[in-house]
């Protein structure tokens, strides 16, 4: 089965204002993805949009796959415009995948970051404490879905339009202080509470460091520009630890770091891996 | 016309290099073959040129490293790579298992640098020709000197041409004001073969934060939108040497190749099309082999430098 295909549009509706859920049909039997990977999707039928675009899987069931988008800019708005019919390039299933939670999990999604961490809360069914949060209610979607999945959900948005005033990573920090109070978790016992998490990169930076105060293991899906999505352009890395290096010279090494590719080596990493 | 049938041939030569076709792969935009193999059997390709390699390794630059623009993208990757030793140790054994030529693209901060390059890269197993690159636009001054400054270009050549006894390529910058001028000196010092042509240097800005959206300012364009002015620099190249010339710059399709070709490209390298299309160059050489039907035409040497050009 080949990872580049062609399918055809069966669904491009929108979900409200912002959102759109594409659902396509591929030409013939494909790869399941796993949660956490993603498509490069032809967005255009011309030159422009030349790239393709890095979409999360949202759902793959009977062979279609579905991806949960927000018209930002030119590629998504191109693929807004395409009807049910239009037949698409797409490559994938790309990069690595979450790893499987032991229990119970918490999953933060910022925005549209909620379309990469979706597969999980489905796979692993009431066994998420969903924290979701969102600019305003209009950029919280998919919300009816996700209350069935998730064990519980908190809300937050930053004009209190809908849940809490504030930032989700409060929220986060919040929980995880008064769950060291009930029950006093260890990072070292099996089956510590693992962290998932899909957002833009102030709140994954800030979660890093309650993560870390917490010591709890924290796995973060990350984001660049990307031309290829197959890890011959280079263009989407970030800057990882350089651990080879501090092995060998100790803190004189501190701070250095190498580069890993988003879409080869990620998009899942090891938040405490990140250089920030 | 009459329509011949029966086995064309697509092979051309590149100096000493023979290619089953003319169809190669652009460096930078095909890594060291491994992310393709996935996609295409790389048997098939005329030949690989490999990212660009140093003697010692890059980190390259911050991020963002790549943007779109109309028909085409910038990018400003910085030459990241993992330096000559590893790929001879860790990439080129991957490659010797194809019956496909490989072309080991290399630069340098200095001549020395360039020399120990070549040096290396030509003592290697597995290596079949060097494309020496002088034009990367995102290196800063001192550097691009190479590439645009006919004195110091002479002069880095001839270094290199001692240092082996490989095919060596030249891959020239469009960023000049007369690129047959910078081709003949790069003949006269000694390149076998030149490519033509590198990115163009461009910028896009965010208005909205007053900034430019590459990490590093500006960065190389590349894609469709360079195509017509890539066609014509290899077009004022061929006249004005007489070393064979691969053509890039924005080949998406069979009939964008041969454009390059019927202007006098003796191959062509496929760049950013590998990027938005992962079997791209297995569809060029398909949709050639079917130029050539068409056209009854039995020897692609036929096609090259057949442009009947308006008097």
């Amino acid at each position: 089965m080949s990872k580049f295909f062609t399918c055809e549009i069966v669904g491009n509706s929108g979900q409200n204002a912002n959102f759109k859920l594409l659902t396509l049909q591929p030409a013939s039997q494909i790869i399941a993805p796993k949660p956490g990977q993603f498509y490069m999707i032809q967005t255009g039928t011309a030159c422009d949009p030349l790239l393709k675009r890095p979409f999360s899987i949202y759902n793959f069931e009977q062979n279609h796959l579905s991806f949960l988008y927000r018209i930002r800019g030119k590629g998504t708005l191109s693929l807004s415009q395409l009807r049910e019919g239009d037949v698409l390039q797409v490559i994938g299933p790309l990069g690595n995948s979450y790893p499987e939670p032991d229990g119970d999990f918490i999953a933060v999604a910022g925005g549209i970051g909620i379309a990469s961490l979706l597969p999980l809360i489905r796979k692993y069914r009431q066994r998420a404490y969903l924290f979701y949060g969102a600019m305003n209610t209009g950029d919280l979607v998919m919300l009816e879905e996700t209350r069935e999945l998730a064990k519980e959900i908190f809300i937050t948005t930053d004009d209190g339009s809908d849940g809490q005033k504030g930032w989700i990573t409060h929220a986060v920090k919040d929980f995880l202080g008064e769950l060291k109070i009930a029950n006093q978790p260890s990072p070292r016992r099996k089956g510590a509470l693992s962290i998932y998490a899909c957002g833009p990169v102030p709140m994954l930076k800030a979660l890093s460091e309650i993560t870390r105060a917490a010591g709890l293991p924290c796995y973060a899906s990350m984001e660049e520009h990307m031309a290829c999505g197959i890890g011959a352009c280079l263009g989407c890395v970030v800057k990882i630890a350089d651990k080879r290096a501090s092995l060998q010279r100790g803190a004189e090494a501190a701070g250095q770091f190498i580069y890993k590719r988003v879409c080869k080596e990620g998009p899942i990493f090891n938040i405490e891996d990140i250089v920030w | 016309m009459v329509k011949r049938t029966g086995a064309r041939s697509l092979s051309v030569k590149i100096a000493s290099l023979k290619l089953k076709n003319p169809v190669m792969t652009a460096s930078g935009t095909f890594g060291y073959g491994e992310e393709y193999a996935e996609f295409i059997d790389l048997n098939r390709l005329g030949a690989i040129v490999v990212k660009g390699l140093s003697i010692t390794p890059r980190l390259g630059n911050p991020t963002p490293r790549v943007v779109e623009t109309p028909a085409g993208m910038l990018n400003a990757i910085g030459l990241q790579n993992i330096g000559v030793k590893a790929f001879v140790k860790d990439k080129l054994p991957f490659l010797r298992q194809f019956k496909v030529p490989v072309v080991a693209n290399f630069f340098g901060d200095t001549v020395h640098e360039y020399v120990s390059a070549a040096r290396e890269l030509s003592k290697a197993e597995g290596v079949n020709a060097l494309e020496m690159n002088i034009s990367c636009p995102n290196k800063q001054e001192g550097w691009i000197v190479f590439g645009t400054d006919p004195k110091s270009m002479d002069g880095v050549i001839t270094e290199v041409r001692k240092a082996t006894d490989l095919p060596l390529i030249v891959k020239l910058s469009p960023n000049v004001t007369d690129i047959g001028r910078m081709a003949r000196v790069a003949e006269n010092a000694g390149a076998d073969a030149l490519s033509v042509m590198n990115t163009i240097r461009g910028m896009v800005v965010d208005i909205r934060r007053r900034k430019p959206v590459l990490a590093n300012n500006t960065g190389g364009l590349s894609g469709p939108a360079i195509r017509p002015v890539a066609v014509q620099m290899v077009w004022d190249t061929c006249r004005a040497v007489s070393i064979p010339v691969i053509g890039m710059g924005g080949i998406m399709t069979a009939g964008d190749a041969l454009e390059f070709l019927i202007a006098g490209a003796v191959a062509i390298a496929v760049g950013t099309a590998n990027f938005v299309n992962p079997v791209a160059t297995l569809e060029i050489i398909e949709g050639i082999e079917k130029f050539l039907a068409e056209e009854g035409v039995s020897d692609i040497n036929d096609i090259i430098g057949s442009l009947r050009v308006n008097e």
